[in-house]
């Protein structure tokens, strides 16, 4: 069995042909039972988010199913193959595994350390599930791939700051009031930046917005989208008494707001802090404002600074989680390889020593009269016999990487000894209990 | 035996900073965790290095610099884990942990041996002023850390230098919230200590106040946290100001507790150490 990855992302390929070969929802069963039928693919999960399409595969017959899964997609979705060959990569075995798991830690993402991928491979993973094209290889694959994440995500800082404009406001603001519970924005301004900016501090938490506006209308009808207040124009002194932080975005071509007016509020509020964010162009807040104590102030420039900031610590961060990501691809494909040989070397094992055992028996009752040293001796013996002799076979099979030659050991080792056909499910199973057992150890333990 | 239970102590202080450094640097919550649990134990040592020691002296000990100091780490890291119990600012113990450590080390050089108790410390007055004034200390010392912190973070955030430091640091409300509330509890505690003082003066020598240099230190002291709470309480002096003020009372808490006894001579200086 072989792990394949068909597909094209943001990197690859641009909106116009996602758009094209992306799978909605409604047809995300269909197109699985349709991949599931080809012939050479015997498990297989699809991927479709607005900046990847891709096609998890497990096969036997590698390059066909490669052919199979590119004719699907253009046939699927009536796109001619020339038009997007180009834009697909192909990642194969190790490859593949590597690919989905730096896909599930975001390492692959547009914005690197996005939390929204996780959730979608969970989606795509489930589909399949449902539909049962995934079987115990994508199974154990999938499930690898949330643990690396959930390790990326947990060992390294990646996610931890934000990235956007809006979420570093946010961010600062946090280090300045604590927490954003019951705290009051003053909107200045009604446009669409102003709301923007306000949308994030109130999934933030922000319990109330003011909203002023030149024309009162745009204010009342903004303030009552956020269940809000809205102030006249005149009123803004009110507001800025009362609010904790100040998001001002007019067009106004000169400084609404002094250094002066700002000094006098801050004696009104008894030096409670004020963060003020300017985004606006050209700037609403006179810059020297920012130098009255307990007052802080950031245009849109030092926010796109902090949020830049927080870009460079990612892929700081990112070149930590590949470290991870590559530890557990070895970790994967060290299992995978052992797939194919590991039942045969067992059942091989199993045959020697019960042979083994029935000798040692019969000499034994042949000779009563041995002391219990000599029977170690003998015990000692024949073990070391069947082990040397089992050391170059059980050796050669775990390191044969080519897998027509692994058959072919395999299919002899199987004649030749007359071992019993062990299924890969059975052991597959098993593999997957025992991980299961020690995950749930892990996660006792941590 | 006091002395095994205060070096142990003395160790623990040690590992628990570098956790701590470990947790500045990693920001992995496990270490401060650990850290915690490391101080933890060592303040357990520490109790019973003081208990022993109690017992082995037959008076309270807090009558020689090498007690005091060691009373003052003591009671820090006691401020320390109560502190953790209510606020998360983890960071507090990598500033509090290594002050902690530095006044065990000097201690440590210092003589340890127990002397007979000097007649004018033999008063039912003077542990009680000792421990009340190394309580208020303590707090006060958790006040300048904050004040430490809050000007660093004031300042970061200022510059518009939004790195790994701002990061570490807590929010500037936390940390003046901190402050204040440790003012609140620090300045009674100096209070009650300069009065149980001049209490154990009028038994010791007679007069109330002496106008020693100790006392006019402790009384400069008073006044400045006096005046921080005032500012706080009426103009609402938060943030910057106060943070200032926090770090000058401290420097005069330093001033008050070692400097007067190894520069200025006095009453108080009723040992060599």
């Amino acid at each position: 069995m072989e792990l394949l990855v068909v597909g094209l992302n943001h990197n690859t390929a641009p909106i116009e042909i996602r758009e094209c070969l992306a799978f909605s929802e409604d047809k995300m069963e269909d197109a699985l039972a349709k991949v599931h039928a080809l012939p050479s693919i015997k498990e297989n999960m699809i991927v479709s988010t607005c900046n990847r399409v891709e096609v998890y595969a497990a096969t036997r017959e590698t390059e066909k199913a490669i052919h199979d899964l590119k004719e699907f997609l253009s046939r699927y979705h009536g796109v001619s193959l020339k038009d997007f060959e180009k834009s697909l990569y192909t990642h194969v075995g190790e490859e593949a595994v590597r690919h989905i798991f730096r896909v599930a830690s975001s390492l692959d993402s547009m914005v690197l350390g996005e939390p929204q991928i996780l959730g979608q491979i969970k989606g795509a993973y489930d589909f399949s599930q449902q539909v049962n094209t995934s079987g115990l290889i994508l199974h154990r694959l999938l499930h690898r791939a949330f643990h690396v994440a959930k390790r990326v995500r947990t060992e390294t800082k990646i996610a931890i700051s934000g990235v956007s404009v809006s979420s570093a406001a946010v961010e600062l603001a946090e280090k300045i009031f604590g927490t954003l519970e019951k705290k009051t924005v003053l909107l200045i301004g009604a446009g669409e930046m102003c709301e923007l900016a306000a949308r994030h501090l109130v999934s933030g938490g922000v319990e109330k917005i003011l909203v002023t506006n030149r024309t009162y209308e745009r204010a009342i009808s903004l303030a009552q989208e956020f269940r809000g207040e809205a102030l006249l124009f005149e009123e803004m002194g009110l507001g800025l008494k009362k609010t904790d932080i100040v998001i001002s975005a007019t067009n106004s071509p000169q400084y609404l707001i002094g250094h002066d007016r700002i000094t006098k509020v801050m004696k009104d509020r008894k030096q409670k802090p004020i963060f003020f964010i300017d985004i606006a162009d050209p700037r609403d807040i006179e810059p020297k404002v920012g130098d009255i104590e307990n007052v802080y102030l950031y245009n849109i420039d030092d926010l796109q600074k902090v949020a830049n900031e927080n870009i460079k610590d990612r892929q700081k961060e990112a070149q930590r989680a590949e470290a991870i990501v590559q530890d557990e691809v070895l970790k994967f494909v060290n299992w995978y390889r052992s797939l194919d040989v590991t039942p045969t070397i067992v059942a091989l094992r199993k045959k020697f020593e019960e042979i083994r055992k029935k000798e040692l028996e019969k000499t034994l009752s042949l000779h009563p009269d041995l002391s219990d040293k000599e029977k170690r001796s003998l015990e000692a013996l024949t073990s070391a016999i069947i082990n040397k002799i089992l050391h170059p076979p059980i050796t050669l099979l775990k390191q044969t990487n080519e897998e027509a030659m692994a058959d072919l050991y395999l299919d002899a080792l199987h004649a030749l000894f007359g071992l019993p056909e062990k299924s890969l499910e059975t052991f597959l199973k098993k593999a997957e209990e025992e991980e299961e057992k020690e995950e749930s150890n892990l996660e006792d333990a941590l | 035996m006091n002395i095994h239970f205060f070096k142990f102590a003395s160790f623990l202080y040690l590992f628990g900073t570098l956790a701590y450094l470990a947790y500045i640097l990693f920001l992995n919550g496990a270490l401060s965790k650990l850290a915690v649990m490391i101080i933890s134990v060592g303040f357990v040592s520490h109790t019973l290095a003081l208990i022993t020691r109690y017992v082995e002296a037959g008076y309270t000990p807090v009558t020689n610099l090498h007690e005091s100091l060691s009373f003052f780490a003591w009671m820090i890291i006691g401020i320390l884990l109560m502190a953790n119990l209510k606020y998360k600012v983890k960071v507090l113990g990598a500033f509090l942990t290594p002050i902690a450590l530095l006044l065990m080390l000097f201690a440590f050089a210092l003589p340890k041996e127990i002397l007979p108790l000097a007649p004018v410390l033999k008063s039912f007055w003077h542990p009680f002023h000792v421990i009340f004034a190394f309580l208020g200390n303590a707090i006060f010392t958790l006040t300048f850390c904050c004040g430490v912190m809050y000007l660093i973070q004031e300042h970061q955030l200022k510059s518009k230098k939004m790195g790994a430091i701002t990061k570490r640091l807590p929010p500037l409300n936390l940390l003046d919230d901190l402050s204040y509330q440790s003012l609140k509890f620090g300045f009674p505690l100096l209070t009650l200590g300069i009065i149980t003082g001049a209490v154990w003066a009028e038994y010791a020598w007679g007069r109330y106040w002496n106008w020693d240099p100790k006392e006019t230190w402790s009384l400069i002291t008073w006044l400045l946290y006096a005046a921080l709470l005032h500012q706080r309480l009426t103009v609402g002096w938060r943030g910057r100001k106060a943070a200032i003020m926090a770090i000058v009372g401290f420097l005069a808490v330093l001033f008050t507790f070692l400097g007067v006894n190894l520069l200025l001579p006095g009453l108080h200086a009723y040992s060599n150490w």
